[in-house]
């Protein structure tokens, strides 16, 4: 029985380096001095700090809780004293320090009670409230929060797609993971085939992992239910989700959608392993595979703890001169690091050290020649050419109309390039600029918002001011008119009180003409100013929620 | 530097370096064919392209050598050449290749911004200018029994043949001889009887169109061009020329012998495939080709000039952006949005 597979668009296949680390065991978790463990290591909102400085923590003891739904939970990776919960640089592509809480660990590796949970003996609900406060976030790079995407709610999704593509070269640790994890992986694929309700259940391994397929096909088949195992072609980036599921099912992602849209869910392979140590073991996400290759006297596979420095495990892997850099994830799209005293986090899949033996600078960039190896290398299927044009044109109306954002950044266009242009930059630089103006935009909007609503406030202040002093005048000619009468009769009227009288009240007549020319008050309007009115309260009211929105976003991102 | 981190290894200069060497056979068999007056065509047309692409670079402030080891000008040079009249004088030489790389290229913007091919520039500017010199163009082998010596081309280039003698050894071409005996009422069949007229094409010539042809595949082989251009212009040419001689096969001569001249071979393989000036998607490089060899067609018949590759593919070049705009291909997860193509 073989699947027929699909052949996505594009696609390259530059030198895998994988034999560098593939060949060696496991290495053992190392249990550094201290653990730097940052609060945002998932997208969504970061989570939420729930211990102090000078704070015993135990192992796997939730440090961080989860904040909303898009969120997830972090955990202390071994215990130890709380000594700081301050902003520490972290692995992440703005260089930006990040909150983090840091650790002194104690060496001895003291755990918190563990309950294993029955997924069948609880509802759904509670066991994805389980996987999130166990801190399960996708270990394929987007650290999406698992139990969102574990929630068939909105989207049913009747295909489950496990992969276990990695196509990105030197990276192994999904490799050994699924050689020597297999049935674990299983299991885990089991309590998403159990919250996701699945009725069919891919798994995705590309062709240049031959142990690897073996051993989860061993593993699928002493299931109870099926699971099919599929090689696949080994070419970059096959492991991306779009182009997996692609080769699965020949379906393609609407653009701009999710692929829950079109009824499927996909995992990373280890993102299952973590999922079945959390529901059977009661254990949160502290530990993942990383691959420490590249530059170093030894690559290898390690489990490593969430926080470990990057520095202690390059010098366990053997350090050596002429290191030019460290980048965490593959060379095709993985993230330069300032330097390797930020920590392993989840997202955490290579840390690869350069050298210019191995990653020489790239040759001069010369100008495009239009040859469009890029166009036949996208997996997006799109004209990079052109989007290289207008991005470097400044014409980011056009580059959008040219589907700009659904550039996946896998860096083929680059890879192929004769002219050697970092496209990728370009349409980095392109999509920022993008977002820039929109937010430009929108705090234009408010603020014409703004000063459409203080000139209606004026305005109004002006009308009431007018308001007041005409009723004043008022009241004030009625108390002379109802004065004079009743003054008479009781006294004689001599020459000076008549002249008096015959002053106050034509100073009244003047102050009533007065009141009557100015405006008048806001009592009487016509149906047209009150509509202009309530649409200035109407938009009085988006501002305000306006006002709210930008934090949210950014907090989101 | 963000990632990616590793490049391929292609660069322009491997790109222009292969389209140097799949025009090697064409050269050959040129040598064969028109002796070895060629090769001083080629060597002026090369020293000029590069001097002109050194001082513009200089003038335009841009470093002289990554832009001259691209070999970009050689490749328009070479181009160039091979197109001229093989007897053409050195100073038509430096004229073309001259304004191709000064005006058709650096004027434009260098590298990647010529709007037309500037070998084509160069051509219509001296087909245009020089009529005249430009149909100075020797016998093929087959029909003189020998081909000139080196120093019988060099004289003839350099303007030491009296003029009688260079007369004697010129002869026109067969697209030349057809035109001409059209224009004198004769039928096609009476025209093709004359030696110039070979096995499909032209004598000799038929010979070197199937050297660019070889060239070509080479090319394609190596993925240095796709196969859309040169067969939609193949097919261009040949369609048209065919559904003409199939209306009136006296007055329009045969597809074959259309597509066996060597400009429509050089012209489908090696100039429309220029990616600079030609179109970038699928679909719009099927329609550049095709309006290409249509156009040759329609202006070697109705036009002014006995051959129309030049024109043709300037007037296509022009229309790449509409083309471009109006083809483009669909992307992953835009037309065939969630469809479900599994059997």
């Amino acid at each position: 029985m073989s699947r027929e597979l699909f052949t996505f668009h594009g696609g390259v296949h530059p030198p895998e380096h994988k034999s560098e680390s593939s060949g060696r065991p496991l290495h053992p978790p190392l249990l550094p001095r201290e653990l730097v463990i940052p609060l945002r290591q998932h997208l969504g909102n970061p989570a939420k700090p729930i211990v102090e400085v000078g704070q015993r923590v135990l192992k796997g003891q939730m440090i961080g809780e989860a904040d909303g739904y898009i969120s997830t939970a972090v955990h202390a990776s071994s215990s130890g004293v709380v000594t700081a919960v301050e902003m520490r640089p972290v692995p992440h592509v703005s260089r930006l320090p990040d909150l983090c809480v840091v650790i002194e660990t104690d060496g001895q590796d003291e755990w918190i009670e563990r309950t294993p949970l029955d997924p069948h003996a609880m509802s759904l609900a509670d066991l994805r409230m389980h996987v999130r406060d166990l801190g399960i976030a996708g270990l394929g790079g987007a650290v999406f929060p698992s139990a969102v995407k574990l929630d068939p709610g909105a989207h049913h999704c009747p295909v489950l797609i496990i992969n276990g593509g990695e196509c990105e070269p030197w990276i192994t640790c999904d490799d050994l993971l699924m050689r020597t994890r297999a049935d674990e992986i299983m299991d885990g694929v089991a309590i998403m085939r159990h919250l996701l309700g699945s009725l069919q259940i891919l798994v995705g391994i590309e062709e240049n992992k031959p142990e690897a397929i073996a051993a989860m096909q061993a593993a699928a088949a002493r299931l109870d239910f099926a699971v099919e195992v599929v090689p696949v072609p080994t070419i970059y980036p096959g492991g991306g989700a779009k182009q997996l599921i692609y080769t699965l099912t020949g379906k393609e992602v609407p653009s701009g959608k999710l692929s829950t849209d079109i009824g499927i869910q996909v995992f990373n392979v280890g993102t299952a392993q973590a999922l079945a140590r959390a529901v059977r073991h009661g254990e949160p996400l502290i530990s993942r595979l990383v691959t420490v290759t590249g530059h170093v006297l030894r690559p290898q596979n390690y489990e490593v703890l969430i926080g470990t420095p990057m520095r202690v495990l390059i010098a366990e892997a053997g350090e050596r001169d002429g290191a030019t850099g460290v980048v965490m994830g593959g060379p095709m799209m993985g993230v330069p690091l300032a330097s390797a005293d930020v920590a392993v986090v989840k997202a955490t899949n290579c840390v690869l050290v350069r050298s210019a033996e191995l990653f020489p600078p790239l040759p001069r960039e010369l100008p495009c020649i239009r040859c469009t190896r890029c166009a036949d290398a996208c997996p997006a299927a799109l004209q990079p050419q052109e989007l290289f044009r207008f991005a470097k044109a400044g014409d980011f109306g056009r580059a959008q109309e040219y589907h700009l954002f659904d550039c996946i950044e896998c860096g083929c266009c680059n890879y192929v390039c004769p002219s050697h242009i970092p496209l990728v930059d370009y349409y980095r630089y392109a999509k920022s600029e993008i977002w820039a103006r929109e937010k430009e935009k929108r705090a234009a909007d408010l603020a014409r918002e703004r000063h459409e609503f203080r000139q209606f406030r004026l305005e109004r202040e002006k009308k009431e001011k007018a308001e007041k002093l005409a009723a004043k005048t008022q009241a004030a000619r009625a108390q002379a008119a109802s004065a004079q009468p009743a003054e008479s009769p009781a006294t004689a009227p001599s020459e000076a009180d008549a002249r008096k009288a015959l002053i106050a009240a034509a100073l009244a007549r003047a102050q009533a003409k007065k009141a009557e020319t100015a405006p008048r008050n806001t009592e009487h309007l016509t149906p047209e100013q009150q509509r202009t009115i309530d649409e200035i309260e109407a938009r009085r009211a988006k501002i305000r929620e306006l006002a709210h929105q930008p934090l949210e976003t950014e907090e989101k991102k | 530097m963000p990632a990616p981190f590793i490049t391929g290894r292609a660069s322009v200069t491997q790109v222009m370096g292969w389209v140097l060497i799949a025009l090697l056979p064409g050269i050959a068999v040129y040598v064969w064919l028109f002796g070895p007056g060629i090769l001083i065509t080629l060597g002026m047309a090369t020293v000029t392209a590069l001097a002109a692409e050194a001082a513009m670079l200089k003038a335009r402030g841009y470093p002289v050598k990554p832009f001259l080891v691209d070999l970009s000008a050689v490749v328009t040079a070479w181009l160039l050449a091979l197109s001229l009249p093989s007897l053409a004088p050195w100073w038509l030489i430096v004229t073309g290749t001259l304004f191709a790389i000064v005006v058709a290229k650096h004027l434009y913007g260098g590298l990647g911004q010529n709007v037309f091919n500037p070998a084509m520039v160069g051509y219509a500017v001296l087909i245009v200018s020089f009529p005249v010199q430009m149909t100075q163009w020797a016998g093929p082998l087959a029909l003189t029994g020998e081909s000139l010596t080196l120093a019988q081309s060099a004289a003839a280039i350099f303007g030491g043949l009296p003029k009688g003698t260079l007369d004697a050894v010129t002869m026109a071409t067969p697209l030349d001889t057809l035109r001409t005996g059209l224009l004198q009422q004769h039928t096609v069949d009476e025209v093709m009887v004359q030696p110039i007229f070979g096995q499909f094409g032209g004598t000799g010539f038929e010979w070197l169109a199937v050297a660019f042809l070889a060239g070509g595949l080479l090319m394609w082989a190596r993925r240095i061009i796709g196969w859309q251009v040169p067969l939609a212009f193949l097919a261009g040419v040949w369609l048209t020329a065919g559904f003409l001689h199939f209306y009136d096969a006296g007055r329009f001569g045969a597809p074959w012998f259309h597509l066996f001249a060597p400009s429509v071979m050089l012209g489908a393989f090696f100039i429309a495939t220029d990616p600079v000036s030609g179109s970038t998607t699928p679909r719009g490089r099927l329609i550049f080709g095709f309006g290409a060899g249509l156009l040759t067609i329609v202006i070697r018949t109705w036009g002014g000039f006995p051959d129309g590759v030049a024109f043709a593919i300037l007037l296509m070049n022009v229309c790449v952006p509409l083309i471009d705009q109006y083809t483009q291909p669909p992307i992953y997860g835009a037309t065939r949005t969630g469809k479900d193509t599994q059997k």
